[in-house]
């Protein structure tokens, strides 16, 4: 609920805000810069002595302004000729021109009313009401994100743009509510929407008649210290009915031309005074550090739109229209997903379908949005949940754990929970077993034990689809294809082949990096932006699944590299390994967040076989900083399958790879990867020790065997494989 | 027009028997470069005492603003009354105004003053920057304001 009221004042009102924010923190600028380049009247300085050294100067002297920022204004007539100058006060001379600055004319009619009069000046009040709406709605938001109001500037997960828009908002949040409100209140003033008009005494009735008293001896004005001053206004010349007229921060008065004397005075009304505080806190007229402030405050709008635009997107995208979605609280069927990047919606929106089809009335939302009170008629409550980094809740399920064990009654009937997740993490559906422990906690019947689906797959889900049919006394049969990635054409420029004397006939493919967009340029997204170990999704002709390649290459390499073993009636690996130069494939890019090196000069140990020596080969291969890396490298024979075998020299040679240790597994003495490492057991463990970040990229088989040899390594330094990975010293790239 | 009759027969006391003592009068202003916003301008008549007769138009909708047109403002307490239904744009710098009011036979050749204060935001208040006698005579002879207006005429 208030995410819509953040959302769609953000959108429609996003082009406003931001002219708002850009015109008001240039505009901040110049309080600040008056306020320096103004020359300053000396301390005790009084308006008598002021205005008789503008008169000395300027006999024709008409009107004394002073701006909150200290600069004095004089306009005075020299034979007919109008003059004004900004007026040092030391001496009363004119020492600048008066005339208005143009930038900062235009930057204020843009800024209060588009150039375009009232309604210019409406639209822009809108505006504001808007960045009101939105720092407020805003403020709520961060609060349920990081947990109430004590945590406000507690870190941030998630990605970039979400984390910057936050960490901005939460700093600007306070100068964007000071800057709408008083805009609100000066539009309200400016349309006379405000009570209580200018107090102005009354003219006196009568004055001396005479002319000519001076007004440095004026004891109003001897008393008056220049920092009081707003504006003093000369009687006009010949006319001996008129007065001075002064006006002060405090009020207005008259003084008598002939006697000097205060005629009349009025203060100002309570609404005046705070509408001075107003503009001063909103213009930084007479508060230019805090206008500063504000400024760059405002500055945060526009990139706040940015990216609030791209979360809003990011949202959008992937997650599908769910066809005939009936009311939470006439839905037999509650669904609830907890989806971070929008695949998890794709299963619930063919789960929805499913049932539908087989009769059921089903309601899918968010889990964020769990109110069990309002499932009036439900007979079993479903949820499909993913994980977010290493248990965290995904971005449309926060605050459901907190809102379960809040519950005082959960609704009778029974529930199942499905996770999302990579088996080769160890926080795999995190965030779904801690529900299902919080379930069960509270007693929650069960309608299914907790199932998980790995890395998306379809089979996954459609077995427990079967399960969930049984339970339920209808077939029910899932056929979820997820969304695919929008794929591009990459064309294979070279290969090479290995392995075909030991039955594993590979190759090291190189496509050309195809040309980004301006756009993925910009947001790093699709071939813009990649590392080695990220996964190239290549869609084999004949089927809608892709399959995941690990690369060999980084974007900086400027070629796309994969190694491909062919499998006896794979698929893909049939249809890539029979590529000539010339021909092309669809693939699109996936991150590989979870297999990368990390910054820094800690050693690497590199650990691998078979075609998993792909990535670790691409990361020494970008090795150009020469951080120490110590490669394991299992193969067959190094006569056929030694990838990479003819570059590894030139590595060593260039101090890209500190060390090279191979193990064979053909031969008199066969060796396996696992092997080599336990025969170097005292540098690993040292390099551990040291810091040493270790990556594994390979079989299932060899990941196991290399975890069982570490643990043997280490156990002696009181280290283990899980130790390291709870640090996330110890990745692995599996399959 | 009708109001503007009637505020001013109201403020002058000026008695008129109808429309047939009254004609159409056009003033033309025509504002200098003067390099800022919009003018504020105010057009009212006084007596030959020198007394405010009454406002015959205001170029500037923002009544917060009447007090920097210091003459009209003294002279009429600011009360916005005086310009209830007269009331335009402000008049932006080389920009001409042009205004047709009917206005009284007795307002001429009878030493009543046309004036005309003027004020721009962040520069000069220009209070009198024209101040014509209506004549029958003067009719159609331009003269130039103190600082914002570059010509002003009226024409019978």
């Amino acid at each position: 609920m208030i995410r819509a009221f953040h959302r769609w004042p953000g959108l429609l009102a996003l082009a406003l805000v931001t002219i708002l924010g850009l015109s008001g923190a240039a505009l901040s600028v110049f309080p600040a810069a008056e306020r320096l380049a103004a020359p300053q009247a000396e301390a005790g300085l009084t308006v008598a002595a002021l205005a008789g050294r503008i008169q000395a100067a300027y006999p024709g002297i008409e009107q004394i302004r002073r701006a909150p920022s200290g600069r004095i204004t004089a306009y005075w007539f020299d034979q007919g000729t109008p003059g004004a100058a900004v007026i040092d006060p030391a001496t009363g001379q004119g020492v600048a021109s008066a005339d208005p600055n143009q930038t900062l004319r235009w930057l204020t009619n843009l800024h209060r009313s588009l150039f375009l009069g009232d309604g210019g000046r409406i639209a822009m009040a809108v505006g504001a009401a808007a960045m009101l709406v939105l720092s407020l709605s805003g403020a709520l938001l961060v609060v349920r994100r990081v947990g109430g109001w004590r945590h406000w500037f507690a870190r941030l997960r998630g990605p970039l743009a979400g984390r910057l828009h936050v960490e901005i908002a939460r700093i600007a949040v306070i100068g964007l509510v000071l800057s709408s409100t008083t805009a609100l209140w000066m539009t309200a003033s400016t349309f006379d929407l405000l009570p209580g008009a200018a107090a102005t005494p009354a003219m006196p009735a009568e004055v001396s008649g005479r002319t000519g008293f001076a007004p440095e001896r004026m004891p109003a004005l001897q008393q008056l210290p220049v920092a009081d001053l707003r504006a003093l206004s000369f009687p006009s010349a010949g006319d001996a009915t008129d007065v001075f007229t002064l006006k002060t921060g405090r009020g207005t008065g008259y003084l008598d031309q002939g006697t000097g004397e205060l005629l009349a005075w009025a203060d100002l009304s309570g609404w005046e005074r705070v509408s001075q505080t107003v503009t001063m806190l909103h213009t930084g007229r007479g508060a230019p550090v805090l206008g500063l402030i504000l400024g760059l405050m405002a500055l945060g709008v526009p990139v706040m739109g940015a990216t609030g635009v791209l979360i809003w997107l990011a949202g959008r995208r992937g997650r599908p229209r769910i066809r005939g979605n009936q009311p939470a609280r006439r839905a037999e069927t509650i669904l609830l997903v907890g989806s971070e990047g929008g695949s998890t919606w794709g299963f619930a929106a063919t789960l929805h379908d499913a049932l539908t089809r087989a009769g059921q009335s089903v309601h899918v939302g968010p889990m964020s949005g769990f109110a069990p009170e309002s499932y009036a008629a439900a007979r079993r409550i479903l949820l499909l949940a993913a994980t977010y980094g290493d248990g965290a809740a995904p971005a449309s399920a926060r605050g459901f754990l907190d809102r379960l064990t809040a519950a005082d009654r959960l609704p009778d009937v029974p529930m199942a929970i499905l996770g999302f997740g990579d088996r080769s993490f160890p926080a795999c559906c995190a965030f779904a077993r801690a529900v299902a422990a919080a379930a069960q906690a509270k007693g929650w019947p069960e309608l299914l034990p907790l199932d998980t689906v790995d890395r998306q797959s379809p089979q996954d889900f459609a077995r427990w689809g079967r399960a969930l049919g049984a339970a339920l006394g209808i077939p029910l049969e899932l056929s979820h294809q997820p969304v695919l990635p929008k794929t591009r054409t990459l064309t294979l420029i070279s290969r090479r082949d290995y392995g075909a004397d030991v039955q594993a006939p590979t190759a090291i493919l190189r496509f050309a990096l195809p040309r980004a967009t301006l756009w993925q340029r910009l947001t790093g997204s699709g071939f813009a932006r990649f590392e080695a170990g990220d996964l190239l999704g290549i869609v084999p002709e004949g089927s809608a699944v892709p399959r995941l390649y690990s690369l060999a290459s980084g974007r900086r390499d400027g070629f796309i590299e994969i190694v491909v073993r062919r499998h006896p009636g794979g698929l893909a690996s049939g249809q890539l390994t029979a590529l000539k130069p010339g021909d092309s494939v669809a693939a699109f890019l996936r991150r590989n967040l979870g297999f990368r090196p990390g910054r820094g000069r800690r050693p690497l140990i590199l650990i691998g076989a078979g075609t998993g020596i792909g990535p670790l080969a691409g990361l020494v291969r970008g090795n150009a900083r020469h951080r120490p890396i110590h490669l394991f490298f299992g193969m067959r024979d190094p006569e056929s399958d030694f990838f990479y075998g003819e570059e590894m020299p030139a590595w060593q040679a260039e101090g890209r790879l500190t060390r090279l240790v191979t193990a064979v597994s053909r031969g008199e003495r066969p060796r396996y990867v696992q092997d080599a490492l336990r025969g170097e057991a005292a540098q690993v463990a040292q390099l551990i020790r040291e810091g040493a970040r270790v990556m594994v990229c390979g079989g299932r088989e060899m990941a196991a065997g290399v975890a069982d040899a570490l643990a043997d390594i280490l156990a002696p330094v009181g280290l283990s494989p899980a130790a390291l990975k709870a640090e996330g010293r110890y990745v692995e790239d599996v399959y | 027009m009708k109001s503007l009759l009637a505020t001013l027969a109201l403020t002058t006391a000026l008695t008129l028997p109808g429309l047939a003592m009254a004609r159409p009068v056009t003033m033309t202003t025509t504002l200098a470069d003067y390099g800022g916003d919009g003018a504020y301008l105010a057009f009212y008549v006084t007596d030959p005492s020198g007394a405010y007769a009454g406002s015959l138009w205001m170029a500037g909708g923002k009544s917060k603003y009447y007090e920097h047109l210091s003459d009209w403002y003294r002279a009429t307490g600011g009360d916005t009354a005086q310009v209830n239904g007269i009331t335009g744009a402000s008049v932006g710098a080389g920009r001409t105004l042009e205004i047709t009011l009917d206005l009284a036979d007795a307002l001429f050749d009878a030493g009543y003053t046309l004036h005309i204060d003027a004020a721009v935001e962040d520069m000069r208040d220009s209070p009198n920057e024209v101040a014509v006698p209506l004549t029958t005579a003067g009719a159609g002879t331009p003269v130039k304001g103190r600082r914002y207006i570059a010509s002003f005429a009226y024409d019978m």
